[in-house]
């Protein structure tokens, strides 16, 4: 059933992306220009940085450059308990799930509430989001409200979206104005004005930042754009590529805190720019261009490998190509490697990409980085060097391939296919035996074929 | 020739050198060829991927023309010898070496200007769009303006087309269960369309896909594009092997 939801999840998320990207006069076009302004962004990251930190700073609000996740969670966490913080509401943010901070401010006996409708329900599950869209893609409406019975009301009695929406609309308002703080992430942090650009569809992102009397933004360093008017493209193809909607319902710009005469806002406005480990990857020169990510999903959702094994099965903040690739960089590629294997570089990802990443390839240079750093088994690595020895003389890989399918052929001729002698049993676990022929190509050329 | 097609689908050779000749080209096929050297580069061996491609760079430097039936092994030459190569003295005749080396179906309808090559195949056949030569060379329209050309061949389009079989070379072993999801569901896919026989430009995707199939005991069998070409009126295919076929270098 697992499979099947998401098999319609993703279906319907194909037409709508479609759709989506018609409605855009010319994709290609498009793309090239979201690539060149994040190449821009991210090669003078240093220079957009600080003047994104110079124009809010002037306006009042703090910016603090975590390091790594330890500092940017300790300081959330000193902030929250200095200013005497016993609930924050959190609108969806992926870097706060990478920095591992809501378990932070847990055990210093806050409350958090998720406040976006797939992150309150993940995390009523009391499991990490599903997917970096849309977070608890793979319940479906009987679950949640399976979910909702046992942890918010057990008098619900209906699966109406919309019923269910209502219990956790009025969870969350109370939420929303018991809250001291409110956490959110950010799309884009927009260097020229000091604002950051927020996308979001269900209106807690606006809550969460202007109800609460500490607004924190926690985000990576990549994050940031050269001008305001970079979002005129940027916003609408994050949009087409995460949901196919033309334009998220709500798109919020947000500067510093309340000002003098201002209805509303939060008095104290914090930015945690988070690097863990992504200078690093900016100094290589082969991937940088991976933190010109988006976040938009698009290369989770075409992922053929994604599509069958599910975001949880991962294990990793980012699912899907993006994380495969990333995650080395940011948790160890001696852990992680394995996730660069996991593909048939079939290159959809990269396809897809409206930052245009050449997501495969980054796949195999991972792979070729494992390999040289020493983190591969082997056993393989001797395999490959007998496998060399073999290709490099033509008269053993000819006498090779004959012993192979000779031999093979007295396992299969046994009916041994597919048992412990058999040493093609993985390949034939779910396959027939590939038909072996008595004369290679090589073999009939000679005989019948050369027309020397 | 790529090196499985050579060992274990010399059928797809044979269908390939047989198109090649009929629409007027010579066809040599050097016997000091052994692999590109892909398994190695895609596992993340490229010490040992190196000297392969050198190797290869040398057997076939002096071709006017090299014909390869498989999009993912001329990927491997002309997308990644470059990057491979960087800092070998093969490097420039790699290079121009991937200049005149060419998918057959690319080699056909590009470089021969033919789409018309005599064939005769009265069947319904579907199209997979294998991977390397849909994303990494851009064939998208090639194999079908073959296939449409073909007297008495019924094409019929299958959903998600475009989406990985799931073979993927050592991807196939390292994580056997998600490739053969993956081949089960191209496989529902291929079930789908009742065609009689399912084709691409990639015989390592249709010797991964046959095998799925043949488990299942699927109407459906693959049969590779020039095995398709080379039938004309008076031959039979159904009597061909069950069908994979991998890629093949002829050189003219």
């Amino acid at each position: 059933m697992h499979r099947e939801i998401i098999r319609r999840g993703m279906d319907s998320y194909d037409v709508a992306h479609l759709k989506g990207r018609a409605r855009i006069k010319d994709w290609e076009a498009a793309r090239q220009k979201c690539q060149e302004i994040r190449r821009e962004a991210v090669n003078h990251l240093d220079r957009y940085l600080l003047q994104f930190e110079e124009k809010v700073v002037a306006r009042g609000g703090h910016v603090f450059w975590a390091a790594n996740s330890e500092e940017a969670c300790t300081y959330v966490k000193s902030l929250a308990t200095r200013l005497g913080v016993r609930t924050v509401v959190k609108s969806k943010s992926m870097v706060t799930e990478e920095i591992h901070l809501s378990p932070v401010l847990e055990k210093a006996g806050i409350k958090v509430w998720e406040t976006d409708l797939g992150e309150f329900i993940v995390q009523l599950r009391e499991e990490p989001p599903y997917h970096i869209v849309t977070p608890a893609m793979h319940l479906n409406r009987g679950q949640i409200a399976q979910l909702f019975r046992e942890k918010l009301d057990p008098a619900i009695a209906t699966d109406d979206p919309r019923d269910l929406m209502a219990v956790a609309r009025r969870k969350l308002r109370e939420a929303f104005f018991a809250a001291e703080m409110g956490i959110s992430g950010a799309n884009f942090l927009v260097a020229d004005t000091g604002v950051i650009a927020i996308s979001t569809n269900e209106g807690n992102g606006r809550l969460c930042t202007s109800v609460p009397r500490i607004h924190v933004v926690v985000t990576g360093i990549e994050k940031v754009i050269p001008r305001l008017e970079d979002l005129a493209v940027l916003w609408p193809v994050l949009a087409t590529s995460g949901t196919g909607q033309g334009i998220t319902t709500y798109g919020t710009l947000i500067g510093g805190p309340r000002r003098p005469g201002e209805a509303d806002g939060p008095e104290e406005f914090h930015v945690v720019l988070v690097d863990n480990g992504r200078s690093q990857l900016l100094g290589d020169s082969e991937q940088r261009e991976v933190l010109h990510c988006i976040r938009c999903g698009a290369c989770l959702n075409i992922c053929p490998v994604f599509r069958h094994i599910g975001g949880h099965t991962y294990g990793t903040t980012y699912p899907g190509p993006i994380g495969s690739v990333l995650t080395p960089h940011l948790d160890g590629i001696a852990r992680f490697k394995h996730l660069s294997y996991a593909s048939s570089l079939c290159g959809a990802c990269t396809s897809v990409c409206p930052v245009k990443i050449d997501l495969a390839h980054h796949l195999l240079q991972n792979r070729r980085n494992a390999t040289e750093a020493g983190a591969t088994k082997s056993s393989e690595r001797m395999m490959f060097r007998a496998w060399r020895s073999v290709m490099l003389h033509p008269r053993i890989y000819a006498l090779g391939g004959w012993s192979a399918r000779t031999a093979l052929r007295i396992v299969y001729g046994l009916g041994l296919a597919g048992s412990i002698v058999d040493p093609m049993r993985v390949w034939n676990r779910y396959r027939s035996p590939v038909p072996l022929p008595s004369e290679s190509f090589r073999a009939r050329w000679r005989k019948d074929l050369d027309a020397n | 020739m790529p090196c499985f097609v050579d060992q274990l689908l010399p059928e797809v050779a044979v269908d390939t050198v047989k198109v090649l000749r009929r629409v007027g080209y010579a066809v040599e096929f050097p016997e000091d060829q052994t692999c590109c050297g892909q398994p190695a580069l895609n596992t993340g061996y490229w010490d040992e991927a190196r000297p392969c491609a050198e190797h290869f760079v040398r057997v076939f430097k002096n071709a006017d023309l090299v014909v390869c039936p498989s999009g993912s092994c001329v990927s491997v030459i002309r997308v990644f010898y470059p990057e491979l190569l960087a800092h070998s003295p093969l490097r420039e005749d790699a290079i121009s070496l991937a200049s005149r080396t060419f998918e057959f179906s690319e080699f056909l309808v590009k470089v021969a200007g033919v789409t018309q090559v005599g064939a005769t195949f009265r069947h319904s056949v579907t199209y997979h769009a294998s991977c390397h030569g849909l994303r990494e060379l851009k064939l998208r329209e090639e194999p079908l303006q073959l296939l449409r050309q073909v007297d008495g061949l019924k094409l019929v389009e299958m959903v998600r087309f475009e989406e990985c079989c799931g073979f993927g070379g050592t991807f196939a072993a390292k994580f056997a269960d998600i490739s053969g999801a993956m081949g089960n569901s191209k496989a529902d896919s291929v079930d789908a369309t009742g065609a009689e026989f399912v084709t691409a430009i990639d015989p390592s995707c249709l010797m991964h896909l046959q095998g799925i199939l043949g488990k299942r005991r699927a109407a459906a069998r693959t049969i590779y594009l020039a095995s398709v070409l080379a039938s004309q009126a008076s031959s039979n295919p159904t009597n061909q092997a069950p069908a994979n076929q991998g890629p093949a270098q002829g050189k003219s």
